[in-house]
Formats: structure tokens, C-alpha cells, sequence
């Protein structure tokens, strides 16, 4: 297949599915159905694309040029590769979860519900294919607005409020210094595509420099750096698919992409390295790490302490792009894998346990491992890849991360990811431990074995076995990963 | 003047394009009330639009790459006689007017039936072409006092138009009242600098103006010409603080009254402001006086933040999108004030891009009017189940209010913050950013209204009609299309500001 048609294909399949949600909202199954159709055959067009270009950058295909020098254009490189195929992959994973979670906890509006979910995983295929920062920001912005909907979808006051925050941060993050970031690029490069090696040496030097590198860190809100974080935990009155989708994999790592792509393709690593522009992003992303890690051990409802993990997790990577080494920007690009899959893993399992016995807080779940085998493994497999533990993903792209850290010479930043690490055990653990090892007081839980249904339970533990193989492949990926980091 | 009969039988009917923009509506306006009746003025006034409409077209197509088009009344050559003269700028501005009235008479059809009696709608017909003669003349005249005069027909029709809302609520009868007031002082005022502009130059045609005017800048009476024409002219764009007649001329107004003169009256007034501006007076007048540091720059920034603030807090639909139509002005001004091409694209193209973008807003309220009988935002609570199309709409009209990516709106704000950065003033810049976050809190909250508030009343609520989706929606769609699509905006912006920068030597080719 022509890989420029093959990337339109990519978007139209998810766009085909919102449609399809909107036409036939009155009837569940055909309408899910489709959705999971049009999943799978995303995921088949990604994965053909990737059969066709590998690792190699193609040529910039131009769907239209809105002005001289500001096009929408698409091409297929590494990084974007590896987006695609993890977003779209999951994509099918999270839907059957969706079904299930929805089905099981009676949410209403499910046409809704699939139709922005869709939409929102259209964005993200446009995110991740885009050539320019351009075509980049228009996608960012629509996956912001796209699930909107679904942080306000239960419709309560705290619902609404929750979706209030996440939208005021993200859309005043973006347009009020993401948006002036880009426009100061092209009047200053006369570009915006991405470009190996950066578009901005020669044309920038001093403070200005640092000036631009914040207006993006912090325009790209979804990367979720402090002090623009309180997004993240405010979207969790989301239902558990959206949190595990969404706020783990497609709308956080389209933030922390996005930091890696203007990292490697608009400053450059050796810019970035040179003019030491990223020296204060570097310390910002150690102490998001840290102190978020810190709220989380105090957090007891379960998914609002998966969201600062998250949010201490996301900066890691912002950290390997602030390393501006070659191991920092790939262990960075590692851990959008390795994060992700161990997450995703994470937030079902919440979900799972929410669908079983409606409990949210950690507290409440003592006792809740021997009725909840297999979430509870799987808990336990995803947390110890973010803790980042052999054999599991997640210890690769630490690894490669406190290597980047030496590289640069940093060594703080290696004690910061070992603190970090042990903040990990500290937060994620207690819940197995006390799931398995303690009994409820009183004998109020169940004692019985009492899984959520089927489809609520299988996809975790898909994806935490997913997390064991990708021990085994992360050499894989590193190897395909690598011509991000080749000289220019 | 336009009763002058056209008399060149050596030219084809193509080369009389400018004049029948005019004569058109303006001879359809008194068939209608000659003709007396109600089924056949809207059709009369549909195909005189329409008509109009594909002469601006033409005329746009003309022009837009960058040549000018003379047209002298009677044969008369400038500056005794009058002139038209059609350049990329007006081109583009009488585009925006005709289409606008194109897609709003549809719409009107059930809007008006609805707000108004049986027997004034005939006249409602007649007077809504009237005010589209004098805003196109307005616009396509090279002449300073025909300018007045077609000035005067658009707005003693658009005093008239606006009264017509009594029907709803008597207040629009001081509504009415107020703007005949302030627009008469306003169209006085005009008047007057341009007396003192004749006193100095002995002329009215604009070129020759131009061209009379240099050397005599020290002037006194030139001087103060300039400053009655800037008021003057201030008041009919609702310049902050000259805009208190204009939230409650667009909220007590007509529905469809208000799409046509949100989207339409301001922009023609802008117009005319850069044709002064930069057209009569040149842009080293400017620098001479400090006009852009003392009036433009600060008044534009105020705009954009005090009119936004005020948005946020009304209670009324219409009245939230008419404070952030002023703020909007503010973003035109700031453009002007730039005093660059990039600046006057993003002004121009802010005009066109800001017109389609209240109209579908407007019409989208004049819908919920129908339907819910009011604009309060405790009526139109959850009304985005109940008439989802609509709603549909009215979000990606606020969409393009805020300029998120993908609609029209954005590329305008592109092309401003571009501007200022290129000046070297990153502050504006943030600004500029900043007072857009304030359209996302108003926008926003008109979001949460529809869809994630509870209806206030048990009666169930129907979609509007198709006779007015259909144009409201095609008003959304093309807040996206010409958000994607930028060779006739894009291209008429960068004609038109550089034939305005050009100064009068623009005028003289």
C-alpha cells in the first residue's frame, strides 16, 4: 500500500468509527462491533506501514498548504512509528476492556462515549504521522477538545468540575504559550517541519534560547511537568477505560511526543546540548519527579495515585530530553513504551477492581487478592515494570535513562531515578501486599474468588504479560529507535 | 447619484460591474414596497442579494491579483465626478456583505416571521436591502462624501431594522434610540472632519485627497479633520469606549438583524477607517501624530481585555456575543496598529474571518430564540440534546471564536501574534494569547449551558427548521473550510494590505 495512503487510512478508520457510533447509537452491539473493526484494521494499517518503511524516514507527503510555509503534512519516521503502534495496538486492547467496563458499571451515553473515544484516537494518529509542528499543534488541540466530552461524561458536579480544570489547563497551556512557542519558531526558522539535527542552531543563541525551550515545556501541557499537572488528577473522574487509554497512553504521551519531537527535530539534541538551554528542565523534571512521587504515597484513592505516578513517570522522559544525550532521548523514547504498557495495565486493574466491588480507595481493598486473583497479579507485574524491575519492560528504559544521566554527566540525576525507583515500591506495593497478605476487617470483603467479568479482567492481563515480553524485545526497539539519534 | 443612468454603449455589461453592485439592491428595495406584497418581497430581495453576491464575486476575481478596477459615475472623470473604485480590500469587504446577506435572508424567512407582524414584514425586506446599498456603497466608493452619504442609508435603515425587535422587547426601542444618537453624532462628526479636509484640499475624491494632503500635514485644519473623521468613524466600529450602543443594538435587535449587522456593519466601518488611515492620510501622517501610540494601541488592548472580561459575565447569549464582538474589533485594531503587512493581513483577514464566524454564532442564537423564546442562558440550559444540529454548530462557531487550530479564527490569530512578533513585541504577543483565553472561558461556559446543564423547563424542545439550519450550518462550515482553505482570504489579505501600505501611490495606478 502507498504509505501516504496508508497514513490518511490510519485517520479516516478512526474517524469512520465516530460516524459509525453516531449512526448507530441505538444499537450496541453492531455499533461496537464496527468500533472494534475499525480498531483492528487501524492497527493492520499501522502495522503495514511499518512492514513497508521500517525505520526510515519517508518523504513528506502534503495533504494541503493552508499558508506559504505552514502546511498540513504527514510522514512516517521512528518515533512516530513507535507511536502509532503502540497507541493503535492499544486502541483494540482498551476497547474490549470498554465494552466490558461500560456494560458492567452501566454508564450511560456509550454512543457517546465510543464516538469521542474514536475521535480522540484519530487525533492521536495525526499526532503521531505529523511532519511539521504545524500539523502537530492542529492535532494536539482537537485531542484535547475530542475528550473534553469524556472527563464531563458522567454529567456530575464534580464531573463537570474536573473536566473545567482539565480543559482550562490544557487549552490555557497550549494556546497561551505552546501556540506563541510556534509562531516564534517559524518567524524565526521560516519553517516548522521537523528536521533531523533542529531547525533553530544558527538562527538563536543566549537566553532566548532557554526563553523558547520553556514556552514549550510548559505550552505542552500534556506532559503534565509541575507546575502544570493538576489536569491529570482532575481527569480521573473519567471512567477507567478514558483514565487508562487517555490519561496513561494516547493524551499523555501525545504530551511527552511532542517533547521529544521538539527536542530531537526543532532544537536538536547536539543545540540543546551545546547551548545548555535545557540545564533548568533538567531540574524541574527531577523535582516533578520526586515531588509527585511524594503526593502519590499520600493519595488513598487508587487512580488518583496512579495519576501522580504518572505524572512522576512522564517526567522522566521530559528529563531524557532535558539530558540532551543520545541514551537520555532514547531511554525517553523507551520509556513511552515500557510507561505505557505498564500503566495501561495499572488503570485496568483499577477499573477491574471498581467493576467488581465498586471500591476506589486503597484502603478498602485489603483483603481483595485472593478474590481478585488475576487483577491482582497483573497489578503486581505492572507495577514492578514501573518500579523498573528485571524481567520486566520497564527496567530497560531505566537503565538506558541513568546512562544518559552519566553521559551528560549528571550524576544527581541518577540519584534522582534510584530515589525515584524506591518512591515507586512505596506507592504501587502496599496495595498487592495488603490484597494478598491481610484479611478484610470484620470479614466484609469477599472471600470467594469474585473476578470483574471477562472482559473487564482479560485485558490486564494481556497487557501485563505484554509487559514480561517486552523485556525481551526492548533491544528491538532500541535498535529501531536508533536512527533518531544518528548524526544529520 | 445612483439615479444616474448608465450611459457608455461602448462597454459591455461586465465593465458596469461596480454600479450594478449598487443599483441592484438599491432599485429592488422600492419594487418591494411598490410591488406591497408579502409573498413576493422575500423572493425579490433573495434574488437582488443573490445577484449581488455574484457581482462581488466577479469583481473579486478581478481584482484579487492586484490590479484595480476605475469606474466614474455618468462619465464624469475624478476628482469633479465620483468614482468607484474596486481594489482588493473593498472587493473582499463587498464579498463578506452580499454573502453574508445571501445566506441570512434564507434564514431570515421563518426568524422573521416568528419575531415580527404580518404586515411590517414586507418593509423588513425593503429596508434590509437599503442597508445592504449603503454599507456596499459605503464600501466601494473613492469618494469621501459619498461616503457620508451611503453611510446615512445603512444606518437610518439600520435604526429602523433595529426598532423592529420592539415586537419581542419594547427595549428595543431605546436600544434603537441610543444608536440613532450616537450614530448620528458619529456620522456628524464624520461629516465634519471631512468639511475641514474640503476647507484644506478643495476636493473630495480620495486619490486626489491623498495626493493634497502631503505637505499639508503641519496643518491645523487637516489636523483636526483627521481627529472628527477617527471619532466619527470610531463610533460605527464601536471602537472601546465608544461602544455603548452596541450591546443592546444587537441584543434587543431582530435575530436576524443582528447576524446581518455583526457580521457585516462593523467590518464596512473598519474598512473605512483603514481606507482613511491609510488611503487618504499615509501611514507617515501616523507616525507624525503618535495616532497608534495613543489612541490604537491602548483602546485595542483595552477591547480585547475589558470587553472579553465583561463577556464572561453576562447573562444573556446575544449581549455575551456582542461584548465579544467589541473585543474582537480590538484584535482589527491592534492589527492596524502594527502598521505592517503581516499586522494588516491579520486585520483584514480577521474582518471576513470574524464575519462568518458571529454569524453562524448569531444565527445559531436567533435559532434557540425561536425555539426556547429567549437568549437568557437559564433558558437555553441543556439545549444541546434537545437541538443537537444546532448546538453542533454553535460550538464550532465558539471554536473559531477562541481560534482553535482548524477553524478561521485561528489563522487570523496566527497571522496577529505573528505580526507582533515580528515588530520585536513579544509582549503583545502574550497578550494577544492571553485575551484569547478569555474567549475560552465565555465560549466555554456557553458549552457547559448546552450540554452539561439540566434543562430549566419540563416543555419539550424541537430542532430548529431546516430553512434556517441549512444556512446556519453552512456559515459553520465555512468557519472550518476557511480554516483549511486560504487562497481567497489569504490572497485578497495580502492584495489589500499591500495596496493600503502603498499608500495613495496604491490609489494612483
Amino acid at each position: 500500500m502507498d504509505t501516504s495512503l496508508a497514513i490518511l487510512l490510519s485517520m479516516l478508520l478512526p474517524a469512520a468509527a465516530v460516524v459509525a457510533n453516531l449512526i448507530f447509537r441505538n444499537s450496541p452491539n453492531l455499533r461496537d462491533g464496527l468500533t472494534l473493526g475499525a480498531a483492528i484494521a487501524t492497527f493492520l494499517v499501522v502495522l503495514n506501514i511499518l512492514a513497508t518503511v521500517g525505520n526510515t524516514t519517508t518523504d513528506t507527503f502534503v495533504l494541503l498548504e493552508v499558508m506559504p510555509g505552514l502546511a498540513l503534512a504527514f510522514n512516517v519516521e521512528p518515533l512516530g512509528m513507535m507511536f502509532a503502534i503502540l497507541a493503535s495496538g492499544l486502541w483494540i486492547v482498551t476497547h474490549v476492556y470498554g465494552i466490558g467496563y461500560m456494560r458492567g458499571n452501566n454508564e450511560d451515553d456509550h454512543a457517546r462515549f465510543f464516538a469521542c473515544f474514536s475521535f480522540a484516537i484519530f487525533s492521536v494518529m495525526g499526532i503521531a504521522f505529523a511532519a511539521n509542528m504545524f500539523t502537530l499543534f492542529l492535532f494536539y488541540e482537537i485531542l484535547t477538545l475530542s475528550t473534553y466530552p469524556l472527563v464531563a461524561h458522567k454529567g456530575t458536579l464534580a464531573a463537570v468540575k474536573g473536566a473545567r480544570t482539565y480543559l482550562s489547563i490544557l487549552i490555557g497551556t497550549s494556546i497561551g504559550l505552546q501556540l506563541v512557542a510556534v509562531i516564534w519558531t517559524f518567524s524565526i526558522a521560516g519553517t516548522l517541519d521537523f528536521t533531523r539535527g533542529g531547525i533553530l542552531e544558527g538562527l538563536i543563541a543566549g537566553p532566548p534560547v532557554a526563553i523558547l525551550l520553556a514556552l514549550y515545556a510548559f505550552g505542552i501541557g500534556k506532559a503534565a511537568l509541575m507546575p502544570f499537572h493538576r489536569w491529570l488528577p482532575a481527569a480521573m473522574v473519567a471512567p477507567t477505560p478514558v483514565s487508562a487509554l487517555l490519561h496513561a497512553v494516547a493524551v499523555v504521551k501525545a504530551g511527552v511526543f511532542t517533547m521529544l519531537k521538539v527536542g530531537i527535530y526543532i532544537f536538536g539534541i547536539d543545540f540543546l546540548a551545546a547551548t545548555g538551554a535545557s540545564i533548568w528542565l533538567m531540574w524541574l523534571a527531577a523535582f516533578s519527579i520526586i515531588a509527585s512521587s511524594v503526593i502519590a504515597l499520600t493519595k488513598d484513592n487508587l487512580k488518583a495515585r496512579l495519576a501522580y505516578s504518572t505524572i512522576s513517570q512522564l517526567s522522566y522522559i521530559t528529563l531524557g530530553v532535558a539530558l540532551a544525550t543520545s541514551m537520555g532521548i532514547l531511554g525517553g523514547s523507551l520509556h513511552v513504551v515500557m510507561h505505557a504498557m505498564g500503566k495501561i495495565t495499572l488503570f485496568m486493574c483499577a477499573g477491574s477492581i471498581y467493576v467488581a466491588t465498586h471500591k476506589t480507595n486503597i484502603s478498602q481493598m485489603t483483603g481483595l487478592g485472593r478474590a481478585m486473583p488475576i487483577t491482582f497479579i497483573a497489578f503486581l507485574i505492572g507495577s514492578l515494570s514501573i518500579i523498573g524491575l528485571p524481567p520486566l519492560g520497564g527496567s530497560w528504559s531505566k537503565w538506558l535513562l541513568i546512562m544518559g544521566a552519566a553521559d551528560a554527566g549528571q550524576l544527581a540525576m541518577i540519584g534522582v531515578l534510584l530515589i525515584s525507583s524506591l518512591l515507586n515500591v512505596g506507592y504501587l506495593l502496599p496495595l498487592v501486599g495488603k490484597g494478598f497478605f491481610l484479611t478484610a476487617p470484620n470479614k466484609t470483603g469477599p472471600t470467594k474468588f469474585a473476578e470483574s467479568p471477562t472482559l473487564v479482567w482479560a485485558p490486564p492481563a494481556f497487557t501485563a504479560f505484554g509487559c514480561i515480553i517486552l523485556f525481551f524485545y526492548a533491544g528491538h526497539i532500541q535498535a529501531f529507535l536508533m536512527p533518531i539519534i544518528a548524526a544529520p | 447619484m445612483a439615479t444616474q443612468t448608465v450611459h457608455h454603449t461602448a462597454m459591455t455589461l461586465s465593465d458596469h460591474l461596480p454600479i450594478l453592485q449598487i443599483l441592484i439592491p438599491f432599485i429592488a428595495a422600492p419594487l418591494i414596497v411598490f410591488i406591497g406584497q408579502r409573498k413576493l418581497a422575500w423572493p425579490i430581495a433573495f434574488i437582488a442579494s443573490a445577484t449581488s453576491f455574484v457581482i462581488a464575486c466577479l469583481l473579486l476575481s478581478k481584482v484579487i491579483g492586484g490590479s484595480v478596477i476605475s469606474y466614474q459615475i455618468g462619465g464624469w472623470a475624478p476628482p469633479l465626478g465620483i468614482e468607484y473604485r474596486v481594489d482588493a480590500a473593498n472587493a473582499f469587504v463587498l464579498f463578506l456583505v452580499t454573502g453574508i446577506a445571501t445566506l441570512v435572508l434564507p434564514y431570515a424567512r421563518q426568524s422573521v416571521g416568528s419575531e415580527m407582524p404580518h404586515q411590517t414584514q414586507t418593509l423588513f425586506y425593503a429596508l434590509f436591502l437599503l442597508c445592504m446599498t449603503g454599507l456596499l456603497g459605503v464600501t466601494i466608493t473613492a469618494d469621501a462624501f459619498n461616503v457620508f452619504v451611503f453611510l446615512e442609508i445603512s444606518s437610518l435603515s439600520t435604526y429602523v431594522l433595529i426598532a423592529q425587535g420592539s415586537y419581542r422587547d419594547k427595549r428595543a426601542l431605546t436600544a434603537a434610540f441610543n444608536y440613532l444618537i450616537m450614530g448620528t453624532i458619529g456620522a456628524t462628526f464624520f461629516v465634519i472632519g471631512l468639511g475641514f479636509l474640503y476647507m484644506a484640499t478643495g476636493t473630495l475624491n480620495m486619490a486626489d485627497l491623498a495626493d493634497k494632503l502631503t505637505g499639508q500635514y503641519e496643518s491645523r485644519t487637516v489636523r483636526a479633520g483627521f481627529a472628527f473623521i477617527l471619532v466619527g468613524m470610531g463610533l460605527k466600529v464601536a471602537i472601546f469606549p465608544l461602544h455603548f450602543w452596541l450591546p443592546n443594538a444587537y441584543t434587543y435587535a431582530p435575530s436576524a438583524v443582528t447576524t446581518f449587522l455583526a457580521a457585516t456593519a462593523t467590518k464596512v466601518a473598519i474598512y473605512v477607517l483603514l481606507r482613511f488611515v491609510f488611503s487618504v492620510f499615509q501611514p507617515a501622517f501616523l507616525a507624525e501624530t503618535s495616532t497608534l501610540e495613543i489612541i490604537f494601541y491602548p483602546f485595542a488592548l483595552l477591547a480585547m481585555f475589558a470587553a472579553s472580561f465583561t463577556a464572561i459575565f453576562q447573562r444573556d447569549l446575544k449581549r455575551m456575543l456582542a461584548y465579544s464582538s467589541i473585543a474582537q474589533i480590538g484584535y482589527m485594531l491592534l492589527g492596524i496598529a502594527l502598521l505592517s503587512e503581516t499586522g494588516l493581513m491579520a486585520t483584514i483577514i480577521h474582518l471576513f474571518n470574524h464575519g462568518i464566524t458571529k454569524a453562524a454564532l448569531f444565527m445559531g442564537v436567533g435559532a434557540y430564540v425561536l425555539r426556547s423564546g429567549s437568549s437568557f442562558y437559564v433558558q437555553i440550559q441543556g439545549l444541546g440534546k434537545t437541538m443537537p444540529w444546532t448546538s453542533a454548530a454553535v460550538v464550532i462557531g465558539g471554536l473559531s471564536l477562541i481560534g482553535v487550530p482548524g477553524t478561521a479564527g485561528f489563522l487570523s490569530k496566527w497571522l496577529l501574534v505573528q505580526a507582533a512578533l515580528e515588530q520585536g513585541y513579544w509582549p503583545i504577543s502574550m497578550l494577544i494569547v492571553a485575551s484569547s483565553l478569555l474567549a475560552v472561558m465565555y465560549v466555554w461556559r456557553l458549552v457547559e449551558t448546552l450540554y452539561l446543564s439540566t434543562p430549566s423547563s419540563e416543555q419539550t424542545i424541537q430542532e430548529a427548521p431546516l430553512s434556517m439550519l441549512l444556512p446556519l450550518w453552512a456559515m459553520a462550515l465555512a468557519c472550518i473550510y476557511f480554516g483549511f482553505e486560504t487562497d481567497i482570504t489569504l490572497g485578497a489579505a495580502k492584495a489589500a494590505a499591500q495596496a493600503l501600505l502603498a499608500g495613495s501611490s496604491g490609489m494612483m495606478n
